[in-house]
């Protein structure tokens, strides 16, 4: 049976760059999905947008095209990247560009545009899923609202005979499954099938993580060549069947129980995975090893669709002051509480208005203030974070834990401190007739 | 002895809930994992840190489970003032649960 060969090139937008020009030069592939948005990334390329209107994209985007582009022109491989963020036409113009410098003339670069939903979101007051009530609550600390796009535009780009398509917000595996529907002409009320797409997508999207990334465990998970980390393949059948691995030679662990956890991440009802082009089931899903780094995946379904599209909005939420500063040897702890009460009367004292405040102990309780070992420890580090309304404000705070140096108990050293604002994420649904997605091209 | 003796578990993040996935390394202890790791139990082990519901979807073709726990990331990922903001740490903890020794038949 036909199958077509789908790499994952990156899990996040920050992700190595290695694992995917091994693929594209030796994977067998003919799609390379680059998957790199997380919940606010594009919050944050707005924001850097609005200084500079050729910016807002992917940082790595000419990192990633610089490399992979001859090893995909070379091998026939097509290129498919949310790496838009809020701004596909300055991606798209960006790859253009690296492409003519390497030389490799004709590249047909489509992108996507229709994701950034901010008109309609501020045309009416929206129900919030989560985070404040409504969005009017937001007002005019909302930069961006970003619908989760399908795989419609994607498909159409493709069967239009795009080398490479840039999106900006997207259901990360309909990033996958957009190849799938394209070449095998699936449906788009064809749910089992969708269903199994958007599963083999949600496996890849993470990339290393199906492959022993985010899984060692020395001794009881332990995982081969971990440094050489190869991310995965999947060769996917009409059906939606998949038989996912890894190059040879690469490191890491393709096995059932890597492919257990990456099926569960990021999932809450497993009988219910909501995407824009489906709702996937993954509770009939079943892994058998195929082989060493091999293993297949059957089953899985999907159910209609639903009416609405997620939208994510970034908005300002303030600033965060943040500070730590270590402590050694017998009574560290006890020196580095002292180091936080003294800051946090400090800050009292000079006027900090902070909303909400953390003490942590990291090495004692700043994971988790649980059952204590029955030993001191011996290094710790003391960490103070803050929101306040200021950065001013957030300053003062990573000025107060620096100041300790000098000012403070016995012994503290390796000071750091930041201060940032806070653009924060919250969801709604809008209905699905009011984004309409547009595809765009250029040529290199 | 420590679930961490029997199961594997991976954390992930949407907003302010986590989910965290306890996978039987041997799908022979699937059941006496379903009696043991309930979410009134998982809920109590992470006290504070998690301020709303834990839900316990089950798997049993895979032999494993997922919980889901709401207000568990310090009001979100994105203005969480927690060292690891996205949770990921919690799967660790989570395998820290004692439950008792698995007598085998």
């Amino acid at each position: 049976m036909r199958t077509i060969r789908i790499g994952a090139g990156s899990g996040f937008g920050g992700d190595r760059v290695e694992p995917a020009i091994e693929l594209a030069d030796r994977g067998g592939l003919d799609y390379l999905v680059f998957e790199c948005l997380a919940e606010r990334t594009i919050a944050l390329a707005q924001q850097a947008r609005l200084q500079d209107p050729d910016a807002g994209y992917d940082r790595l985007l000419e990192e990633r095209m610089d490399r992979v582009l001859p090893p995909c022109r070379r091998n026939g491989i097509r290129i498919v990247s949310n790496m838009g963020a809020a701004n596909p036409a300055a991606a798209a113009r960006a790859v253009a560009s690296v492409a003519r410098r390497l030389g490799l003339a004709g590249l047909k670069i489509a992108y996507v545009l229709g994701d950034d939903v901010l008109s309609p979101v501020r045309a009416a007051n929206w129900p919030l899923t989560d985070g404040p009530s409504s969005t009017a609550d937001l007002g005019a600390r909302i930069v961006s609202a970003n619908a989760y796009l399908g795989v419609e535009p994607i498909v159409s780009a493709l069967r239009q005979g795009a080398d490479i398509v840039i999106t900006g917000r997207v259901g990360d595996p309909a990033l996958f499954a957009a190849p799938l529907v394209h070449e095998f002409g699936w449906a788009l009320d064809d749910w089992v099938r969708l269903g199994r797409g958007a599963m083999i997508g949600h496996l890849l999207e993470c990339a290393g993580q199906l492959t022993g990334g985010y899984f060692a465990d020395p001794s009881r998970k332990d995982v081969p060549g971990l440094a050489r980390l190869g991310f995965p393949f999947a060769d996917v059948d009409e059906d939606g069947t998949a038989l996912f691995g890894k190059v040879d030679g690469s490191g890491g662990e393709l096995s059932i129980r890597t492919c257990k956890e990456q099926l569960l991440y990021e999932v809450h009802d497993p009988a219910r995975y909501i995407q824009p082009d489906v709702v996937a089931d993954f509770t009939s899903a079943r892994f058998t090893q195929a082989g060493l780094d091999k293993v297949r995946l059957e089953g899985g379904g999907g159910s209609p669709r639903t009416d609405s599209l997620k939208v994510t909005i970034g908005y300002r939420d303030g600033f965060i002051g943040e500070g730590q500063i270590s402590y050694a040897g017998t009574g560290a702890e006890r020196r580095a509480r002292l180091a936080l009460e003294v800051v946090r009367e400090r800050l009292d004292l000079i006027g900090v208005a902070i909303s909400e405040l953390r003490l942590d102990v990291i090495g004692v309780d700043a994971l988790y203030a649980g059952p204590r070992g029955p030993h001191e420890p011996m290094d710790v580090r003391a960490r103070i974070t803050g929101r306040t309304a200021s950065l001013q404000d957030a300053q003062r705070i990573g000025r107060e834990i620096e100041a300790a140096w000098i000012n403070g108990p016995a012994g503290g050293g390796g000071a750091t401190w930041s201060a940032r604002e806070v653009i924060a994420a919250a969801s709604m649904l809008l209905p699905r007739d009011l984004v309409e997605p547009t595809i765009h091209w250029l040529e290199s | 002895m420590r679930l961490g003796e029997l199961a594997h578990a991976r954390a992930g993040d949407k907003g302010d809930i986590s989910n965290i996935s306890v996978i039987a390394y041997e799908p022979g202890d699937y059941a006496f994992l379903a009696e043991h790791v309930t979410a009134e139990r998982v809920k109590a082990l992470f006290g504070d840190i998690v301020r709303g519901a834990v839900t316990r979807y089950e798997l049993p073709e895979l032999g494993a489970f997922n919980f889901v726990l709401q207000r568990a990331l310090g009001g979100g990922v994105t203005r969480s003032l927690r060292l690891d903001p996205h949770g990921k740490s919690l799967s660790s903890l989570l395998l820290e649960l004692d439950i008792p020794d698995r007598q085998r038949a």
